[in-house]
């Protein structure tokens, strides 16, 4: 608001303005803000959420092994919670699930025996990540339908655009 | 008293906004100056009465009165004052006064800042807000009224939800539904043009501060809510991709995206019905969150009380918003045509590829979340579609749109010429190439394919966004808020990639049990368990866990995680302990007590993930800057000035038609 | 046209699932925390577990075969159960078919008490503490209530408390078609 009587008087003039050392100064002054504002975030910070999973011991000794355990917990649902998996719940069931992994890949089971044991019990909904069916081929494919819709479209019109006569702009006409 | 206070007060605004569509749709269409004026007091009014009802909920909290049925189930009297007042807003009912609230400053700012707008157009844009503002009033009014009393009331509340006992979230939904709301302008602009049939460059320039201001308010919103995710849920993680993270991620890529079409229908008058689409369906993916997380069709973290009355009401709401400016565009938008040209090469196609590529990842979101609701709807079983879904599939269009983002930014209209910056470009891309390989030896351990794609594409849009600020000031030219603005919030974006890869690639987590004076070692750091001991909260007790962190045998820090027990509730929760820094976060979290002093913990360190939310913090300030540009204000100033002759020529019945741009552009080529 | 009426009209049909969805959720037709059972049409998981009451006494599904039985799982901490126990007692009084119980994640000692105080509406109570045996049938959250045919197939599968209405409508129906089918 303040500013807006210079705003009028700068309106319509063109010419480069001695406005760079203006400029200049605020860029020097954002990137102090900035650097503050990095330098006062390292500091300790103790904050609050709920009860979630932690285990006691490491599963696995095997940094592999433990890798394929945690990767695995986290693309299980647990059933009972709302929306979370059964790596970061701490309901029984979620826990029970995790012994349940644990105990088949100390079994020797592949990822592949978890998920299908776990989806014989529970459906597909127990997999966060929905398996390839003919009820998800479509949702699989989104990704590649949607990104050649999309640059199918916009290659048309670029190229209907290109044809047509180019105009200078009202920017540049002033 | 003050509850039914409060309660009139939101009726009479009710009324009011009902006015203000009224006099500002039927006297822009009658043509009525009386009409059109009375606009100006129904909105001042709405917020006035707005306010005092938002006043009387927080005056119920402050004092707590527990006889209000909603101040009974959110607050208790040992909860400390600032967590009684964001309780206003903690659950359903007192969100949705929020939200209103927040419809009503932004109604007020558009009437207060538009003064030199066309009257009738500006009428229209009002009516529009107050159809809005009458949809989630009567909404509120009619289904989840804050102010019901309960009788007999008790001694004392339920308490506020312990996760919600935070500062964050005192801030968080505001800002978030700043951006929510914030999309209905952009909306009620677009329909306003749809009605009025008047669409032109200068509508643009109307449209954009609004959008960027609504988008800055989305994005700190969205970053805040990642932020407290992080920490207050304990596991350490940013972005879960749930239904209410989704819900709000939506409006944002497409908010962004407008704002991209924005600048062409600004610069050259192209691209006008996509922008009208965009601007309708940035509001409608707003509206459409809210009903995903507060009818209950989804299942997700975030505990609103779900009700499916609600949930047609907003349903319905929805649909008549959405499905009358969808009709109202299918009946104006093919006289939308325009000729212009530009080459393949060109700031309006690279524009164009960014606005297909992020509404494609818009909808990948929505397909992705509704699927489950679609396979239940259809009777095909039930499936999850979760975080692994979405990290894998929404690479597909984001990657080269951070790819190609670094070389877009330097295209010119109409055709660009890349002579002028190909030697600094490709200087860049090589540098960022070196680096992004280099770090992740060098830095790190360990070098993977995604994580070179991640880190190269955050340091060239990074230095890419740098090259035009540095050389006009290098060459002393101007440098306008807009092109400041956009460097910026370009620069944010490549410190948000920059996080995000880092930290995915590089994270650690344990879960370990650790007695007293054992040690755990990751990384550089050394964690070792002190012992635990009692803490008295105000409204909770705590055992307090003493970890010290060593880094190279020097003490960095100590972090005191604590479990808490919140008495009111009986709620349980973990208080993590987090040293932040620039480069990384150490985290921990205790567990379970295993006897003779052990403890369960989770320790994490977190590479980076700092950036995850200063690139955004970055990004909001650039949009801010851009907002702020001074050809807005010009363009108000040129209004007003304009408004005024046509005032005094008679009155606003003079309105200009689709191709009055044009015939100003040649008028303007002429003088 | 269609280019312009294209987006009216997804939004309708988007518009059209939602309501009918939410109608359904109101009719309480349909339960979005309600996970259908795969297990329906197929054998049901066999188990030998000991008995609640008595420690040395295994209760196997191989000795139920070759009629209908039903498995009901439950909990002493688990306030559905309690919710459904009268109705239970009053199924078993029919003596239709045998109600087999699955005491989970429970401590014999209360699971006991329960069973004299309350009653006991079971054949017999199997004891599964760990939970190992419910994982296998697939069980998320008590009570949940199984039907399984004299062909050793799982036919139906309740979620939540039994109420009269749910038994009359869905499981004895089911009982007759299977056992007038067998004959």
């Amino acid at each position: 608001m303040r500013r807006s009587g210079r705003a009028e008087a700068a309106r319509g003039n063109g010419a480069p303005r001695p406005d760079a050392g203006r400029l200049a100064e605020f860029g020097s002054a954002l990137v102090a803000f900035l650097t503050a504002l990095l330098l006062s975030l390292a500091v300790t910070l103790a904050v609050t959420g709920p009860a979630f999973a932690i285990e006691a011991e490491r599963a696995f000794e095997d940094p592999a092994l433990q890798k394929r355990y945690e990767d695995l917990n986290d693309e299980l649902r647990c059933l009972v919670c709302q929306n979370q998996t059964i790596a970061d719940s701490n309901a029984p069931l979620a826990q029970d699930l995790r012994r349940e992994v644990r105990e088949m890949m100390r079994a020797g089971r592949t990822d592949d025996d978890i998920r299908q044991f776990m989806t014989e019990r529970y459906g597909d909904f127990v997999l966060y990540k929905p398996p390839m069916t003919a009820r998800t081929y479509l949702l699989w494919s989104a990704p590649v339908i949607l990104l050649l819709i999309a640059l199918g479209s916009v290659a048309v019109i670029v190229l209907k655009r290109s044809r047509k006569p180019i105009e200078p702009d009202p920017e540049e006409a002033t | 008293m003050i509850p039914e206070l409060g309660h009139f007060a939101l009726i009479l605004a009710f009324l009011l906004a009902i006015a203000q569509s009224f006099f500002g749709l039927a006297g822009a269409h009658v043509g009525r100056e009386s009409w059109i004026k009375a606009t100006n007091p129904a909105v001042t009014g709405g917020f006035v009465f707005v306010s005092v009802s938002l006043a009387c909920l927080a005056w119920a909290f402050a004092v707590d009165n527990f006889s209000v049925e909603y101040v009974a189930n959110n607050s208790n009297s040992a909860l400390p004052m600032l967590f009684k007042i964001s309780a206003v807003w903690g659950a359903h009912e007192g969100s949705l006064l929020l939200w209103i609230w927040i419809q009503a400053v932004w109604t007020l700012g558009v009437a207060a800042l538009t003064g030199g707008l066309d009257p009738t157009f500006r009428a229209r844009v009002l009516g529009v807000l107050g159809i809005v503002s009458v949809g989630f009033m009567s909404f509120t009014l009619a289904t989840s009224n804050p102010f019901e009393r309960l009788l007999p009331s008790p001694a004392d509340g339920a308490d506020l939800n312990p996760l919600l006992q935070d500062w964050a979230l005192s801030i968080h939904p505001p800002m978030l539904y700043m951006g929510y709301v914030g999309t209905s302008v952009a909306f009620a602009f677009a329909v306003a043009a749809l009605i009025g049939g008047r669409f032109d460059a200068e509508w643009a320039k109307w449209t954009r501060p609004w959008t960027l201001a609504a988008w800055l308010s989305l994005t700190i919103g969205i970053a805040l809510g990642s932020w407290w995710a992080y920490y207050e849920l304990g596991w350490g993680g940013w972005w879960f991709w749930d239904p209410v993270e989704n819900a709000s991620f939506m409006p944002w890529l497409v908010s962004t995206a407008l704002i991209h079409s924005l600048a062409v229908t600004e610069k050259r008058g192209l691209f006008k019905s996509w922008t009208l689409l965009l601007a309708i369906f940035a509001f409608s993916l707003s509206i459409l969150g809210t009903f995903l997380v507060r009818s209950g069709v989804l299942v997700s973290v975030h505990a609103f009380a779900s009700d499916p009355a609600r949930g047609m009401f907003i349903l319905g709401m929805l649909l008549f918003f959405i499905a009358g400016s969808l009709l109202l565009y299918a009946w104006r938008a093919p006289l939308l045509k325009s000729e212009h040209g530009f080459e393949v090469f060109s700031r309006e196609a690279f524009l164009l590829v960014n606005n297909g590529l992020l509404v494609a990842a818009a909808g990948l979101i929505l397909v992705g979340t509704l699927w489950p609701l679609f396979m239940d709807a259809f009777e095909l079983g039930k499936i999850s579609v979760g975080p692994p879904y979405f990290n894998a599939v929404f690479l597909v269009p984001t990657i080269p749109l951070i790819l190609l983002l670094g070389i877009g930014m330097h295209s010119s209209w109409k055709r660009t010429r890349f002579q002028n910056v190909k030697v600094p470009l490709l200087v860049l891309a090589a540098l960022s190439l070196v680096a992004a390989i280099l770090v992740p030896l060098v830095v790190y351990s360990g070098l993977k394919a995604l994580t070179v794609v991640g880190f190269f594409a955050a340091f060239f849009i990074m230095a890419s966004a740098l090259v035009e600020p540095v050389s006009r000031l290098r060459h002393k030219q101007t440098l306008s808020r807009s092109v400041l603005g956009m460097s910026l919030a370009h620069f944010g974006l490549g410190m948000f990639v920059m996080g995000v890869t880092g930290l995915e690639s590089y994270k650690i987590e344990r879960d370990i049990s650790l007695g007293p004076g054992e040690t755990h070692v990751i990384d550089d750091y050394e964690f070792k368990f002190v012992g635990t001991r009692p803490v008295t909260g105000p409204n909770y007790e705590a055992i307090e866990g003493i970890v010290e962190i060593r880094e190279d045998g020097e003490l960095l820090t100590t972090l005191r995680p604590q479990k808490r027990l919140y008495q009111v509730r009986g709620d349980m929760m973990t208080e993590a302990g987090i040293r932040i820094g620039p480069d990384r976060d150490l985290f921990v979290a205790l567990g379970e007590d295993l006897g003779l002093g052990r403890w369960s913990m989770r320790i994490q360190y977190k590479p980076l993930v700092r950036y995850i939310w200063l690139g955004a913090l970055v990004m909001a300030i650039g949009g801010g800057l851009a907002a702020l540009d001074r050809r807005y204000r010009i363009i108000a100033d040129d209004a007003a000035k304009k408004a005024d002759q046509a005032l005094s020529g008679g009155g606003p019945t003079g309105r200009p038609v689709p191709g009055a741009a044009s015939t100003s552009t040649a008028a303007q080529r002429g003088a | 046209m269609w280019r312009y009426l294209g987006p009216l009209i997804g939004v309708l049909a988007l518009g059209a699932i939602f309501a009918v969805t939410l109608a359904r959720i109101g009719t309480g037709e349909l339960d979005v925390r309600e996970i259908p059972s795969p297990l329906i049409g197929k054998p049901a998981p066999q188990f030998e577990l000991p008995s609640v009451q008595d420690e040395n006494e295994r209760i196997s599904t191989a000795a139920l075969a070759g009629r209908p039985w039903v498995l009901n799982v439950w909990g002493t901490w688990c306030p559905g159960c309690r919710q459904e126990h009268d109705t239970l007692l009053r199924i078993s009084s029919d003596s239709v078919v045998p109600i087999i119980g699955l005491n989970w994640k429970d401590e014999r000692s209360l699971a006991m008490q329960w069973l004299t105080q309350l009653g006991n509406p079971y054949t017999k109570v199997a004891f599964d503490p760990e939970g190992d045996v419910a994982i296998d049938w697939g069980v998320y959250g008590s009570p949940e209530t199984f039907l399984v045919s004299a062909e050793g197939i799982v036919i139906a599968k309740h979620i939540g408390p039994m109420t009269e209405q749910i038994w009359r409508e869905k499981f004895l129906p089911l009982l007759a078609e299977k056992s007038g089918g067998g004959a």
